[in-house]
């Protein structure tokens, strides 16, 4: 068995990862042609190899694309493009992708399901892992599913359906995605007033009372990240305040927010939501030890007795809370994030993402988890990129649109198209007949 | 949990301990050094040849556990030896002097965690400036020579045997062992030491999580730099002088014990036993060389080896771990 990339790559295989494999300061055209320049003598042949990199990008008619640019003045979407020219240039007739439009924009989306379609024509054999089901419809001729490491179904797409999937995913019948657990909702606890953070573009004003779970939906880069983060301290305010049960500020700090009973899930777990190197007890303590402290040391056993109890109700799967966060699944990573969150007690929670790149069973898992807390009186935010996901569990919904809240309603007012809308349209376009095929 | 992972559990904890004891036995196995180099007296000597690379190690196993690195260790040493001559000569009490001492290490330590924190550097060139500062300033506080200082206790904390007969070993030792049992509890069972942890193994992680990166980082240095003013306090003490030439390139052997005793250098990992394990490796292993009558170079040479190897074998070990799981 081939264990080796380089034989894949020399059989025909080539990949294209989660997260993107290109040295940021190298060009375009280096970046593509790394590990197979064209050399005479030991002398890189630079005209050569533009012309090979610039028929690559003619090929899936992505010639806007300039070969000598370093890759971190690219968008995601265009590095993608790079990524799957370099495939291209190593002849693969095999190409992998795994999940590769979890972080890209709806129109570099679009613009990535014709390429495949362009490469399919030229007989590309393509490999699309994905958890997005409505995009492996469109783009997949046949299907295979995968649950617990085997392969469990396969077939054509076309004589499938979404609901037939999951059921394969979860390995149960009859899950219901999106439990409803009934919450009541009070007062407010949190207001942003006009909170501009430094990398932030404008200004938000939001609300989110007891008991309520707030979706939030935009593009990627639409400042969904950037106001959470400065809600949460961790980017600083330039302007305008945040109003937390009553009290004005306009400075913070994690610190001081988790002691005002916030709590946030990062978006990013391996760089900033989980240290992974350390134990399922420390990150799931970390925020708050104080229950564990006598004399200012910590009773290290105590604290794992109560973590036992916490890995129970979040549903973690590990052999022990001293085992390292490295080795657990996504899914049971993002629970320990989660827990955290429970453990500090927090009473708002500022949730970046919470179900990218985990299991079915886990993300239903989390949504009921979610309505439970709203149903105990805590407060939500929940940004997504998924709008089932947001319509499903949320009660209102604010839409980004160029760094600015354009629209917040109740859910039973939106709906898939008219978020996508608004999201990339703006406000202008909603209410009267914007839903037209030019819009 | 089955046996075969007992076993491998008893070896990760015994890891640290093997490479001691290797050298414990290989040189009490030579025929021409054996009988020399296991008599009390060498342990003793050897114990209080550690105890400056010790205090250093100490704080330095919490800096390297952070991400961080302190280049100015032996300069700081060096710079806290001179000022306590200096104060001891200006007719200051000896524990007036002591105090100096300490605190001119805690200052340099503060200076740099706050250069850290606050001009965003890394600590790789804050402290590698700092090595110059803290060298030059002794040099210059010293005028270029050393400062003779009349004697008092203070010469006598790292003497090889003790006046006060029933401490057995030197007060330096007694301190070096009190303060080690100190840090590695600190390290374990204090919510600084779990932060110390979170910050290396996770910057950002642990900001998430409401640490006070900056105030730890400051506190994580100064107390870094205590240390290394209570070794210069014993440099002068094992001196009698204050001399700012003193102690150059000690910060490697600092490092090298840390990261022997399996500190590592990207942050994360690392504990008080393991780097006290490391200093004795070094000095039990110089000691029996210099016993075999040894030149230099080969004790360079071994001691280099040395530390290749036994990260090597640490990555290894932890390789392993990780595809067990």
């Amino acid at each position: 068995m081939a264990s080796d990339p380089m034989i894949s790559r020399r059989s025909g295989i080539s990949m294209i990862y989660q997260e993107l494999n290109l040295a940021p300061d190298l060009s375009v055209q280096e970046n593509i042609m790394l590990g197979r320049e064209v050399q005479k003598m030991g002398f890189v042949q630079n005209k050569a190899m533009q012309r090979i990199v610039e028929n690559a990008l003619r090929l899936i008619h992505h010639v806007e694309i300039p070969s000598l640019l370093p890759i971190r003045k690219l968008s995601v979407g265009a590095k993608q493009i790079v990524e799957i020219c370099r495939a291209l240039v190593e002849k693969a007739r095999i190409l992998i992708m795994d999940e590769p439009t979890s972080s890209l924009t709806r129109e570099d989306t679009i613009r990535l399901f014709q390429v495949i379609e362009r490469l399919k024509n030229q007989g590309v054999g393509i490999i699309y892992i994905s958890h997005f089901l409505e995009e492996v419809q469109k783009v997949a001729d046949r299907y295979t599913v995968l649950r617990d490491g085997r392969s469990v179904h396969t077939g054509l797409m076309e004589e499938a359906n979404v609901n037939d999937l999951i059921q394969m995913m979860v390995g149960q019948k009859f899950v219901e995605m999106f439990p409803k657990v009934d919450h009541a909702i009070g007062d407010v606890v949190l207001q942003l007033d006009g909170l501009k953070g430094k990398r932030m573009a404008a200004g938000a004003d939001l609300s989110l009372r007891r008991g309520e779970i707030m979706g939030v939906a935009g593009l990627i880069g639409a400042g969904r990240t950037e106001t959470l983060r400065t809600v949460f301290g961790l980017d600083s305010i330039e302007k305008g305040s945040l109003i937390v049960r009553e009290i004005r500020t306009t400075r913070g700090t994690p610190w001081i927010r988790i002691g005002q009973g916030m709590g946030m899930l990062s978006e990013d777990r391996q760089e900033e939501g989980l240290a992974l190197s350390l134990s399922v007890a420390d990150n799931l303590t970390l925020s708050y030890f104080s229950p564990y402290k006598k004399f200012g040391l910590l009773q290290l056993k105590k604290r794992k007795k109560a973590v036992r109890v916490y890995m129970q109700q979040v549903n973690i799967k590990a052999e022990n809370p001293n085992q390292p966060v490295f080795s657990l699944s996504g899914g049971n990573q993002q629970k320990v994030a989660l827990g955290r969150l429970l453990h500090q007690e927090a009473d708002i929670f500022l949730l970046d993402e919470p179900t990218r790149g985990i299991d079915v069973l886990s993300k239903s898992q989390i949504y009921e988890w979610m309505g439970r807390l709203a149903g105990e009186g805590k407060a939500i935010i929940f940004v997504s990129s998924y709008l089932p996901e947001l319509l499903g569990v949320c009660d209102q919904i604010a839409v980004f649109h160029r760094g600015m809240i354009v629209d917040c309603r109740p859910v039973s007012q939106w709906d898939a198209h008219t978020i996508m809308t608004v999201a990339t349209l703006g406000q202008n376009f909603r209410d009267d007949g914007l839903v037209n095929s030019n819009g | 949990m089955n046996p075969k992972k007992r076993v491998q559990m008893l070896l990760n904890w015994l890891g640290p301990f093997l490479g001691l004891i290797l050298v414990l036995a290989i040189f009490s196995s030579i025929p021409e050094v054996q009988d020399r180099f296991l008599r009390i007296s060498n342990l003793k000597s050897v114990a209080t040849q550690s105890v400056i690379v010790a205090l250093g190690a100490l704080g330095m196993t919490l800096v390297i556990i952070s991400g961080g690195i302190d280049l100015s260790a032996a300069s700081n040493i060096a710079l806290a030896s001179v000022i306590t001559a200096f104060a001891i000569n200006a007719g200051i009490p000896p524990v007036l002097a002591l105090v100096c001492g300490i605190a001119t290490g805690g200052v340099v330590g503060w200076v740099n965690g706050t250069l850290i924190t606050s001009l965003r550097l890394v600590p790789f060139i804050v402290t590698l400036g700092m090595l110059g500062i803290a060298r030059g300033v002794a040099k210059w506080i010293a005028g270029n020579q050393k400062i003779d200082a009349p004697l008092t206790w203070i010469n006598e904390l790292m003497a090889r045997n003790p006046r006060a007969s029933w401490m057995l070993i030197s007060p330096g030792v007694w301190m070096m062992i009190v303060l080690a049992v100190v840090m590695a509890i600190l390290l374990r069972y204090s919510v600084l030491g779990r932060h110390v942890f979170a910050i290396g193994s996770n910057e950002a992680s642990a900001r998430l999580c409401g640490v006070r990166i900056k105030r730890t980082k400051i506190f994580i240095y100064t107390l870094a730099g205590f240390f290394c003013g209570l070794g210069g306090v014993m440099e002068f003490s094992r001196l009698t002088v204050g001399d700012p030439t003193v102690a150059v390139g000690l910060e490697l052997d600092i490092i090298a014990a840390v990261v022997i005793g399996g500190g590592s250098l990207s942050g994360g990992a690392g504990s008080i036993l393991g780097s006290m394990i490391g200093v004795f490796i070094m000095a039990f292993l110089r000691n029996g060389c210099t016993m075999m009558g040894w030149p230099n170079y080969i004790q360079e040479i071994i001691i280099g080896t040395i530390i290749i190897v036994a990260v090597a074998l640490d990555q290894i070990r932890h390789r392993q771990e990780q595809g067990a799981i």
